[in-house]
């Protein structure tokens, strides 16, 4: 297959960023779109030109590294699946392909279609956790945890925290993966203790970068794992039951 | 230079020695331990652990990661499981037997004393994630759940659908976040460890990249934690995610830290066979397949029939065949001996005919579809996205690709290398897995270190240095290192040859798979050293690397990773040319049995092979750590 690319180049955070037209050779349809990228890379290298910087490490689609803009799609035309298992097949000989990184302010660029998605991680330590210090924890089948919960619980957990929902998000929202998070501990029985604290924390500190939600629903068409819009729901009514619930604790404390 | 190894390994009963040893190792008083700083260098499963629990504790950590967040180091891409010696199901399972199996598995070239530590705190490590909300698969009672996995006879495996590394990091990932965000652990992302400062003998610091702004920095600390994972990317082609690296514990070898066992490599089964040239990577299929699939080829050599097309009067279920006892389910070497074999032989399938199948048609017919789905489901989509073949309706076609090493910085009882104050947890030491490593028992050995073996141990070395200052960091110790990391990050640039560090990458995996891969012979070996020093030379002189040491430079990174792998690469195929006999994951060809089987050999090779730097890989020196074993008898592995 041969295919015209355009990738966005940014040579830094605050420098502009432009998209410039690179010819793709003899590409191979067994290829994933990442190894196409490798063997553009090769060939601008040889040419003298500094290759395309994009982040990908495992190319399972489970560490959430990669993540692209694919003719205006996050992680491409294949649903449920990241850019690192996308393939060329999916392609037809001469199409041109618009390669963009995730654009969102909570998410700045670091190069190219390189992008800084710490502001996850913020969310995360502002809750997302059960609090367990090393060798506190009694027997595991002391917990019992009903089948179906787990099941649900671990829908929300395969989470890979890869930004493809900002990304496709009109508002640049970040409703579904702090949802997935607050769902993945609040379901069990082990998160109970902290699900009010959590709900609030984890919400406010998610409104401090990113949009908010009008239930468009490009999220979850984006989700490499195909996370429910139903956590969202679960966590914006968790988020109002907290307003209350943690307003008694503290009236409660006195 | 004979290097004085002392693997600290305490006196006593195998069953009370950990307990006993808990209480003489030397403690850190709770309102001391903020007076210590300590490193620690990765975030998967042993470094993300061991950063969250030693921060509880109440050291002041610094966290570094090359990846933009800690959630993202490869323990995420585990599928199977974590072994655990619960004994939940009452079939025969003991801390006793984990022991027993883990060491027989590593083909009797592991310290029993390490292993069965590993096995008692397997324990606590499954109580550990339930308590952070891992969502291990359940019965319908709510009681955890458990499957079977390679090299063992009981149920012991815990998991989370297929992606069981996911939810363990994920747990310890957010252990992890609870203490950054209390302010207890000071995290670093995007930034590469690029050397380890040493003072009057001790570990005192490191000196990293800024990958963003390609700041040279140096931070200094009471101790230093590499965990930093194995090397299997030496093979170009592996199960490793692509910035995998080998660098941390290389430049800690080359500042003084002794290698052990490079040469043992694991070469994982299940993997997709590669499809073309350009592949970047292999993508692993869980082990738990073969708790459900059967792996079969013709029976006729260049067979080119569709697999469905092949009745099964002319199958060959070559591992239901010689191991009847074990079957599908032999530990990975022999499972992927076997399958290179048929290979060899002719048998293979696919286009590329590098492959066997594993067959899911008899468990979908007894169990159902829906069934397999739910134990696989993810593991299925993932094979269709990849091969555009549907698993459910045609078998799924595997090739053994190198996947986890076994060999890594030697470590005392402590987890501590020859250097003081320098460890080494997870993947990157040696010390559990021998020379085979079982199944689901990565994630075990990963979380064991981190959680429960190393906030011990590094109390004991740091008690007796209460009240002694950090180094600082523009003492000559540190800025001696820091202008020989500037001056080798530099250097990269100023080459300017023809041929980019991947080439030189790819060219070097085809030799170590050729010669120092799953079998192994002498003249092979000899040739790997001639051909890699060889071509190590026409990389220093062609390497293109573009761009500025100033900002974010993937190609850059890359470079000295694969600089470190040239090194590494020389000292496992001298490691393997002196192991004169098969043991473990590997098949040294002038060492078998009359029926083919690996022929070990403990009179001469019962040791721990542990290098010494010496300026030039090649010329590295061996120290030998004899193995002793009290509680397993060494027998020769048999599944038949």
């Amino acid at each position: 297959m041969d295919l015209t690319l355009q990738v966005w180049r940014q040579a830094g955070p605050n420098a502009p960023g432009r998209l410039v037209d690179y010819p793709a050779k003899d590409i191979s349809p067994e290829m994933s779109f990442l190894e196409m990228l490798d063997i553009v890379n090769e060939n601008l290298n040889a040419q003298g030109i500094e290759p395309i910087a994009f982040d990908h490490d495992c190319r399972e689609g489970i560490c959430g590294m990669c993540g692209l803009m694919i003719n205006g799609l996050a992680h491409g035309p294949q649903l449920g699946t990241a850019t690192c298992q996308l393939h060329m097949r999916k392609f037809n000989d001469g199409d041109t392909i618009v390669i963009e990184p995730w654009k969102a302010a909570g998410f700045p660029i670091v190069r190219d279609l390189a992008v800084d998605r710490s502001t996850f991680d913020r969310i995360i330590e502002a809750g997302g956790f059960i609090t367990v210090p090393t060798g506190s924890a009694s027997d595991a089948n002391l917990t019992l945890v009903p089948k179906e919960v787990a099941e649900w619980s671990m829908d929300a957990a395969a989470c890979i925290g890869c930004g493809a929902c900002v990304a496709a998000c009109p508002n640049s929202a970040a409703q579904l993966f702090t949802a997935a998070k607050i769902a993945h501990l609040s379901l069990l029985p082990q998160g109970q203790p902290e699900r009010w604290t959590r709900v609030e924390a984890m919400v406010d500190k998610m409104e401090e970068f990113f949009g908010s939600c009008t239930n468009h629903g490009e999220c979850e068409t984006a989700c490499p794992k195909e996370i429910s819009l139903d956590f969202i729901a679960l966590m914006n009514k968790d988020y109002m039951k907290a307003k209350f619930k943690n307003r008694r604790l503290v009236s409660q404390a006195g | 230079m004979v290097l004085e190894l002392d693997a600290k390994i305490p006196e006593g009963d195998l069953d009370t020695l950990w307990e006993k040893h808990k209480f003489d190792m030397k403690l850190v008083n709770p309102n001391n331990k903020r007076k210590f700083d300590v490193i620690v260098v990765g975030t998967g499963l042993a470094g993300a652990s061991a950063a969250a629990s030693l921060a509880e504790l109440g050291y002041n950590v610094k966290a570094f990661t090359f990846h933009d967040s800690p959630r993202r180091a490869h323990s995420i891409a585990a599928q199977g499981g974590i072994n655990a010696a619960k004994n939940y199901h009452g079939d025969g399972d003991s801390v006793f037997r984990l022991f027993y199996d883990t060491v027989k598995g590593g083909d009797y070239r592991s310290r029993e004393e390490n292993v069965y530590r590993l096995a008692e705190v397997s324990l606590n490590i499954i109580d550990q994630a339930t308590a952070q909300g891992v969502p291990f698969a359940r019965e319908y009672g709510g009681k955890l759940d458990n499957r079977s996995f390679g090299g063992a006879q009981v149920s012991r495996t815990f998991y989370a659908r297929g992606q069981t590394g996911q939810q363990l990091l994920l747990g310890a990932y957010q252990s992890l976040a609870r203490v950054v965000g209390l302010g207890q652990v000071e995290m670093h992302t995007r930034t590469e460890m690029l050397d380890v400062v040493v003072k009057d003998g001790r570990a005192v610091g490191i000196v990293t990249r800024n990958l963003i702004t390609g700041e040279i920095e140096s931070h200094s600390a009471h101790a230093v934690v590499l965990a930093t994972g194995g090397y299997s990317n030496v093979y170009y082609l592996s199960t490793n995610a692509m910035a995998c690296n080998a660098t941390a514990i290389w430049r800690a070898h080359r500042r003084g830290a002794a290698f052990a066992n490079p040469c043992y490599t694991q070469i994982h089964p299940t993997c997709i066979p590669s499809a073309e040239e350009f592949q970047s990577k292999l993508t692993l299929m869980s082990e738990s397949l073969r708790n459900d699939g059967r792996i079969w080829v013709s029976k006729k050599a260049g067979d080119d029939r569709k697999a469905n097309e092949i009745p099964e009067n002319e199958r060959d279920y070559y591992l239901e065949r010689r191991y009847p006892a074990f079957g599908n389910l032999v530990p990975r070497d022999v499972a992927s001996r076997n399958a290179e074999a048929m290979i060899n032989e002719g048998k293979g399938v696919g286009p590329l005919k590098n492959g066997v199948y594993l067959d899911f048609a008899d468990s979908i017919k007894r169990l159902g579809e829906d069934t397999i789905r739910e134990r696989y489901g993810n593991l299925f989509e993932m094979y269709e996205r990849i091969t555009d073949e549907n698993p459910y309706e045609v078998p799924m076609r595997i090739y053994p690709a190198p996947h986890y090493t076994m060999g890594g910085l030697w470590v005392d009882y402590h987890l501590m290398t020859n250097i003081p104050g320098l460890y080494a947890i997870g993947e990157a030491n040696f010390s559990d897995h021998g020379a085979n490593r079982l199944g689901a028992s990565a994630l075990m050995q990963g979380l064991a270190d981190g959680y429960f073996v190393l906030p011990y141990t590094i109390g004991n070395y740091l008690a007796p240095m209460l009240g002694e200052p950090l180094v600082p960091t523009d003492d000559v110790a540190f800025t001696e290192v820091e202008s020989e990391v500037t001056e080798r990050t530099n250097h990269w640039l100023s080459i300017k040859g023809t041929r980019s560090a991947d080439y030189f990458h790819r060219e070097l995996g085809k030799i170590m798979i050729a010669h120092c891969g799953m079998s192994r012979n002498e003249a092979g070996l000899k040739q790997a050293l001639i051909e890699i020093p060889a071509l190590y030379e026409e990389f220093k002189k062609d390497v293109k690397v573009l761009g500025s040491a100033e900002t974010f430079n993937q190609s850059l990174e890359n470079v000295q990773r694969v600089d470190d792998y040239f090194q590494l690469a020389e000292l496992m195929c001298l490691d393997a040319l002196k192991r004169e006999e098969s043991c473990g994951g590997h098949c040294r060809e002038e060492s078998q049995t009359e029926d083919g089987e690996a022929l070990r050999n403990d009179d001469d090779f019962a040791y721990v092979a542990a290098w010494e730097w010496t300026g030039d890989p090649g010329k590295a020196e061996v120290t030998k750590e004899p193995l002793d074993f009290k509680y397993v008898k060494l027998s020769q592995r048999s599944y038949k």
